[in-house]
């Protein structure tokens, strides 16, 4: 069994979410690929071959992948699958995977299983299902399992540690129908929300964008990333990339500070997974207080100051 | 330029789920239905394509047991020509649906197709892409923004970083984000008009496409509950907790 990993990267470095994946792929068992694609990721690769229990790494190196655009991408993990054979086909649960991999899986004409947080056996696997309301085991029985993994369900495998073979392959598929116009990128000094050890985010109860501020200093002081309800986001306080929640981001930090947030249950399926978490909320009947290991009842105008002079 | 829309009948997002006690599945027993949000959004952008001058006519489909005419002719009220049920009470993947899809996609001949990009009962955020590979269309996933000019479209993508912008060849598959707009609710005068709108039915035999399946649920069970912790009474007390007893700062 030879398991191909999707390396999720953005051809200067290698995201966080792939060790993750990987994790996935070493319970499930076998020789481990990893497929680096992108456009200058000779550096990508190089950290890549280190990755504790990868046998080999793919690196195909051309302009068609720099962006990632799934119409080309497609084609290349595709062709690789059906000359190599491989038994699985995994690549994290981020935007990045979740466009390409169903494509991948719909060209090599199989199902594929989406956001797996557990690996029972190399064929069975559990998923979030309802916003995380029900989890389904299932089992696959197509020839070449296409899986994506959502990364706070496995911790990462070791960076460092390995001494993988590169090969360069030499295809370049470009589909020829889709370019890359632009991006605009949010810059943060704070860590990415999906791989920090502690969020704040901030709900409806903040009131405008600019009391993001109180939120941003208080991670500062705790080298934390800055995460929002999706009441916040439609509301304008702040971007959607901040979202946490079904239909945001899934985290499961070590501590997971909520700001005036009520708990709606889309909310808690993109954090309830975190090992502790703090609800900060003047409504003592706020549902978030469900689900807090510590709950306090204050106006979070008050409490943020004093905690960001406290910790 | 003609549009289709894809559009899903699932459990009302209000509704809060429970497993069945032999944890075969959902209980979906006398429990409200409505359009997947995400396939609303996806209506309502065809329908502003239309309203702006770029789409000449909106063709609506679903996958799904007879009941899904429901939806399709909320589809109808809120602004689509015609509408397409495919009729099985199976399962059916997303691989399945896609490839029913391209059934229909063979037989309309879109320029554009407009799928939310997940259905918030399966969660699999699938159909668009695979759809995309069956066709070989270029795929604009997590839009939330749509602009079509001559023959090609540029989309604005949801990603996790931020936004990124591409232009994409026409015919072309869209998926819709949260904040691609902000659907509309169906006038009655239109409600009214709906129901005499036309809507085929095809078997999922009589467009050649079979629905076998490689996966099966062995068990679907309730996630673990987390308990409720306790409720300090300062900031100080708080700061002492999180040092000295969860250890996390």
């Amino acid at each position: 069994m030879t398991i191909l990993v999707i390396a999720e990267n953005t051809n200067l470095a290698l995201a966080p979410a792939t060790l993750n994946t990987l994790a996935a792929a070493q319970k499930i068992g076998g020789d481990i690929h990893l497929l680096v694609a992108g456009e200058s990721v000779g550096a990508v690769a190089e950290a890549a071959a280190k990755i504790a229990g990868v046998s080999k790494v793919l690196v195909a190196d051309n302009a068609a992948y720099a962006h990632q655009l799934p119409e080309n991408v497609t084609l290349l993990i595709a062709q690789l699958v059906q000359e190599q054979g491989y038994s699985h086909v995994l690549a994290s649960a981020t935007s990045n995977g979740k466009n390409i991999l169903p494509r991948v899986a719909a060209k090599l004409d199989v199902d594929q299983i989406s956001e797996i947080i557990a690996v029972e056996s190399a064929d069975t696997f559990k998923r979030p299902i309802y916003a995380g309301n029900a989890i389904a085991t299932v089992q696959s029985t197509a020839s070449v399992k296409v899986i994506t993994v959502r990364a706070t369900g496995f911790d990462p495998v070791a960076a460092e540690g390995g001494s993988a073979a590169i090969e360069a392959l030499e295809a370049a598929n470009d589909a020829g129908i889709s370019s890359f116009v632009g991006e605009e990128l949010a810059s943060s000094d704070r860590p990415e929300l999906t791989a920090a050890k502690i969020v704040v985010s901030g709900g409806r109860g903040m009131q405008n964008g600019d009391n993001f501020k109180h939120l941003y200093a208080l991670a500062d002081k705790l080298g934390a990333a800055v995460g929002a309800s999706r009441a916040a986001v439609d509301a304008g306080f702040v971007p959607n990339d901040m979202q946490v929640g079904q239909t945001g981001k899934i985290v499961a930090p070590q501590l997971y500070i909520a700001v005036g947030i009520s708990g709606a249950i889309q909310h808690l399926a993109g954090m309830k997974d975190s090992k502790v978490i703090v609800a900060i909320n003047k409504d003592e009947d706020a549902p978030i207080f469900q689900v807090a290991d510590y709950g306090l009842v204050a106006d979070l105008f008050e409490a943020i100051p004093e905690l960001e002079k406290l910790v | 330029m003609k549009v289709l829309v894809a559009v899903k009948r699932v459990v009302d997002y209000n509704v809060k789920v429970r497993v069945k006690a032999d944890n075969s599945g959902v209980d979906l027993a006398n429990v409200k239905m409505s359009m997947n949000p995400f396939c609303e959004i996806a209506v309502e952008e065809a329908v502003r394509l239309k309203e702006k001058g770029v789409a000449t006519e909106i063709v609506v489909v679903s996958i799904g047991p007879t009941t899904a005419q429901e939806q399709l002719r909320t589809a109808l009220a809120l602004g689509a020509d015609r509408a397409i049920l495919v009729e099985t009470s199976d399962e059916v993947t997303s691989l399945a649906v896609a490839k029913l899809l391209k059934a229909v996609v063979d037989k309309e001949q879109p320029q554009l197709v407009i799928l939310g990009k997940q259905a918030i009962d399966s969660d699999n955020n699938q159909t668009g892409q695979m759809l995309g590979a069956l066709t070989d269309f270029s795929q604009g996933t997590f839009a939330s923004k749509v602009e079509v000019a001559g023959d090609k479209v540029q989309v604005t993508r949801e990603i996790d970083g931020g936004l990124q912008i591409v232009e994409l060849a026409l015919p072309a598959i869209i998926t819709s984000d949260l904040r691609l707009n902000e659907p509309r609710y169906a006038s009655l005068p239109n409600i009214m008009k709906a129901k005499k709108k036309p809507l085929e039915v095809f078997t999922p035999d009589a467009l050649g496409v079979s629905t076998v399946s490689t996966i099966k649920t062995l068990s679907v069970e309730a996630p673990a509950i987390r308990g409720a912790g306790i409720k300090v009474k300062s900031v100080a007390e708080l700061v002492d907790k999180l040092k000295n007893e969860a250890k996390v700062i």
